[in-house]
């Protein structure tokens, strides 16, 4: 079929990936997103030490898209047993999404997760909603981009993704400076913003953390804008994600850069079965207008 | 796209005393739910919490809670005329087939077995709902249900109303004479899979409601997943068929705290 892709030499049967932060809790969840048809799934960031996040809700819907804030809940190394209920079960690439608050426990932890054998580890240096907890992310600043996926890269023996933030002025240098620090493949972008809902009947913010990071078709010009941005700063593969809910958005980021796509808040606007949907418009487009590969539309949107 | 799913602030019409630590909320809304639904109650810069619908009339709905936590105290301080946001409502619901019913609440999970009670005997239905409590004063329901024509049985843990025992044991008697169509439950875990089992046993089909730490309540965050199948109980539940709930590894064993880490019960 047309619509494989591959990742470092790792083969996707279709261009679309379950995005850290949904459906992810579990090994079963996964499970059964790959059911659903994704070509591989990526779990909800896992940390060394347990975390509960932050208090409900930590989701709400808006015009364009959602505001989240779960606050990088985890269950610990413990939740590396969802890795390894999903590795006895299933096939499919699995990507081990891993968090910590400093440089020197990405380490520790992408150690840690590789016991499991994920066939990549996403090092999720992005997350917009911890700033409280943490201050800024690593991906807002080159080097400390740059230092996490060295140690990440150092404790790892698969292909390291990194995410990175649309919240920076020039997203080409962290790319590159990623890049060189090792990545083998960029992940863009984790959620824009933040932002804030305000419920006008209680004056309140309707998000415990205030503030949350903004998913959905909102910010697709965003992602792809970022994608387009690092194509051109990097030689590494891409995946892309933001706001990807159709094959269409898909063929687009892929157009400006990406091997493969995130999936993510799709999933409410088209259910779970939103991977195989989109791999089937992806594969109808590409029919219908004569591209044999992925990779044949791979960054062509460039000049 | 549909409707912009995000908190319907309403005031709470009336707050009704049910048992030792429980109360019925009432809000006027026509909510239009069907009975196994839930909605996400949120109380502003609190917390927003999964509840059943316990009553429904085409004007009101009323969910009935157990003072078990932060959340559930902070609700309880609430006045009638207060604000609190809604979602929903959310998930499935109990299918009402055959004629001759059986519904088993243990505790605070006679909510949602009031809304079906209700439900199927309009629907002509013949309903025994055996209503399980720990002892006289946490027993509720019981007057709402005879004033609706329910068949309505009481077990306590200790005996000091209604039948001593379990609500299983009443449940296991009525299976042994054999024209009961279906058995529906909600309540402790422990309870649902004995009546799961007890169902399996008998050849008779049940469905209850199950119960897992809920957050976004869209089907998005994967938190409420049920290991086994990988459903979502805020969307291919919260109801599901007994047969279906024996498969699972984590039925009636453990369930995931809001870390995501496992917890036995």
């Amino acid at each position: 079929m047309g619509g494989q892709t591959e990742l470092c030499g790792i083969k996707l049967r279709n261009p679309t990936i379950l995005a850290s932060g949904i459906m992810g809790v579990t090994g079963a969840s996964l499970i059964k997103c790959i059911e659903n048809g994704a070509g591989a799934v990526t779990c909800k960031s896992i940390s060394l030490e347990e975390r509960k996040g932050h208090p409900n809700p930590i989701l709400v819907q808006y015009e364009h898209g959602f505001l989240n804030a779960v606050g990088l809940s985890s269950a610990g190394a413990e939740g590396i047993k969802e890795l390894d209920y999903y590795k006895r079960k299933c096939k499919e690439p699995l990507i081990a999404s891993i968090f910590a608050p400093t440089a020197e426990d990405f380490g520790d932890i992408a150690r840690e997760v590789s016991k499991a054998k994920p066939d990549f580890i996403e090092a999720n240096i992005s997350c917009p909603n911890v700033q409280d907890e943490f201050g800024k992310p690593f991906a807002t600043d080159p080097g400390l981009a740059a230092e996490v996926t060295r140690i990440v890269k150092k404790n790892s023996r698969v292909p390291v993704i990194v995410k990175l933030s649309p919240n920076v002025g020039n997203i080409k240098e962290i790319a590159q400076a990623v890049e060189k620090a090792g990545a083998d493949i960029i992940n863009a972008i984790n959620t824009a913003g933040p932002g804030m809902a305000i419920d006008i009947r209680t004056a309140k913010p309707v998000l415990a953390n205030k503030s949350g990071g903004i998913s959905g078709p909102a910010i697709k010009p965003i992602a792809v804008k970022c994608v387009y941005d690092i194509r051109e700063a990097v030689k590494v593969p891409i995946i892309g994600t933001g706001g990807i809910t159709t094959g269409e958005d898909a063929i687009e980021i892929i157009m400006a850069g990406a091997s493969a796509v995130g999936i993510g808040t799709a999933v409410y606007y088209r259910g779970i079965d939103v991977f195989k949907k989109v791999a089937r418009e992806i594969e109808e487009f590409m029919e219908k207008e004569g591209y044999a590969r992925i990779n044949d539309m791979m960054g062509i949107a460039h000049d | 796209m549909t409707k912009l799913e995000k908190p319907l602030v309403l005031e709470i019409k009336k707050i009704a005393d049910e048992a030792e630590s429980t109360k019925t909320f009432i809000f006027e809304h026509n909510l239009e739910a069907k009975p196994g639904q839930f909605i996400m109650l949120w109380i502003p810069r609190v917390d927003e919490k999964p509840i059943s619908i316990s009553f429904q009339d085409g004007k009101k709905f009323g969910i009935t809670v157990m003072k078990v936590g932060e959340f559930t105290k902070k609700l309880f301080s609430l006045k009638e005329g207060d604000k609190v946001g809604i979602r929903g409502p959310y998930g499935n619901s109990f299918n009402i087939e055959g004629e001759n019913l059986v519904l088993v609440g243990g505790g605070c999970g006679c909510g949602p077995m009031g809304f079906l009670a209700d439900t199927a005997k309009k629907a002509g239905k013949n309903v025994n709902f055996i209503i399980g409590a720990k002892n006289k004063k946490y027993l509720m329901f019981e007057k709402r249900m005879k004033n609706s024509g329910v068949n309505t049985f009481v077990t306590t843990d200790d005996g000091s109303y209604g039948m001593k025992g379990y609500s299983t044991d009443l449940l296991k008697e009525m299976l042994e004479k054999n024209n009961i169509s279906k058995v529906y439950s909600c309540g402790p875990e422990v309870m649902l899979k004995k009546v799961a089992e007890l169902c399996r046993e008998f050849g008779i089909p049940s469905e209850i409601s199950m119960e897992r730490y809920m957050k976004c309540g869209y089907g998005l965050c994967g938190q409420c997943c049920i290991d086994g199948t990988g459903d979502r109980v805020c969307m291919e539940g919260p109801v599901f068929s007994g047969e279906k709930m024996l498969k699972s590894e984590e039925f009636g064993k453990y369930k995931r705290e809001k870390s995501g880490r496992r917890v036995n019960f």
